[in-house]
């Protein structure tokens, strides 16, 4: 990147409101799909790349894809909408039911909440869901901060001026 | 580190006052396993993990941009448990490593052969950056009676990790839920 292209926030707080959609993501899982991310997280349970030992073992249809891998596609999911100065607060989910190789999952969210928190940050609540076909194999609630206007950066709070833990934002 | 106490003795109980094992009555509120990783940071995790999802985020891939937006290269927050995890082997283990130990301890303790994580909480503090060293403690939270789910009869937990890095700045915390169970075609007779 040169100096000439230092970037600028491509999502403001203003720019969201309560009822947005974020454009969804579809991704085909392979069996590559699950251990890639198994490996890249240092999970070396076998449920993750041993077909054997998950479906005569663990008694699932397959070998299925990890909590921090999971993790981390919400994350690229989130941030692909918001940009680099989206930055992650805190992220809660619940895996219903797991996603195996051969499923097309999708994620889709929906903003709940836009806010102001006392330190001057702004924040976005989103409620995202992992669907697999009519099934949601995960659910989620994320909060991610955005800048409130062009010359705020959510990654430069540190210490007090941080609160990922804060109460969840009102609209 | 070693857990106090076994199966069926003492007086603890779980969250319906069911009575607990006297070694899990002493794990829980008490910080357990603290300890400082392996390995620093790295770059080519961050770039696995990225690669392992399509993230193009640029500040895991353009210096120039890391630099401008956080102040310089930072890692995925998503990351935040994988600087703890063990080498799968390294000279001088016995057997294989596991991370999250009070969850293979509490399987150990219950009896409980298999087991699966339902929910996950993440908390992003200071950014994590490559050349970091990380330190996390865990920390049980509570533990169900026993229940009965379709893969089987079990219990849930709840263990909260902290990680901090070198400086002693807290960089995140994960609340994790599990599910240590039997398979249900196991019960009463067959053991897998």
């Amino acid at each position: 990147m040169s100096a000439a292209a230092v970037p600028v926030p491509s999502r403001l707080l203003g720019d969201v409101s309560v009822g947005d959609e974020l454009p969804e993501l579809a991704v085909d899982v392979t069996a590559t799909t699950v251990v890639l991310g198994a490996l890249a997280s240092r999970d070396w349970r076998p449920q993750h790349h041993d077909h054997h030992f998950a479906t005569e073992r663990n008694g699932l249809a397959d070998i299925f894809l990890n909590t921090p891998n999971q993790a981390a596609w919400f994350e690229r999911f989130i941030t692909d909408w918001t940009g680099p100065f989206g930055r992650p607060g805190r992220m809660t989910f619940r895996m219903r039911t797991s996603v195996f190789p051969g499923d097309r999952m999708v994620f889709g969210a929906t903003v709940t909440g836009v806010a102001t928190d006392a330190t001057g940050c702004g924040w976005v609540d989103l409620d995202v869901a992992l669907r697999v076909g009519d099934r949601v194999a995960t659910t989620c609630t994320a909060r991610v901060a955005l800048p409130v206007d062009p010359s705020d950066n959510p990654w430069r709070r540190h210490g007090d001026r941080w609160d990922p833990g804060g109460a969840a934002a009102a609209s | 580190m070693s857990v106090a106490g076994g199966p069926g003795s003492g007086s603890g109980r779980d969250s319906a006052g069911e009575v607990l094992p006297a070694g899990v009555e002493a794990m829980i509120g008490r910080p357990m396993y603290e300890q400082t990783a392996d390995f620093v940071v790295e770059r080519a995790y961050s770039y696995n993990t990225c690669a392992a999802t399509g993230n193009g985020n640029p500040i895991f891939w353009d210096d120039a941009v890391a630099d401008a937006v956080c102040g310089g290269p930072v890692v995925p927050p998503t990351t935040l448990s994988l600087w703890m995890r063990p080498h799968y082997w390294q000279p001088g283990a016995a057997g294989e490593q596991v991370a999250l130990q009070v969850h293979f301890d509490l399987k150990e303790i219950f009896g409980l052969p298999e087991a699966v994580m339902t929910d996950n909480t993440l908390e992003f503090h200071e950014p994590v950056r490559p050349g970091d060293r990380i330190s996390h403690r865990q920390v049980l939270r509570s533990v169900s009676p026993v229940k009965t789910t379709k893969v089987g009869a079990g219990r849930f937990w709840v263990i909260d990790v902290e990680y901090h890095n070198q400086d002693g700045v807290l960089v995140g915390v994960e609340r994790y839920t599990g599910f240590g169970y039997r398979r249900v075609e196991a019960v009463g007779g067959e053991a897998r």
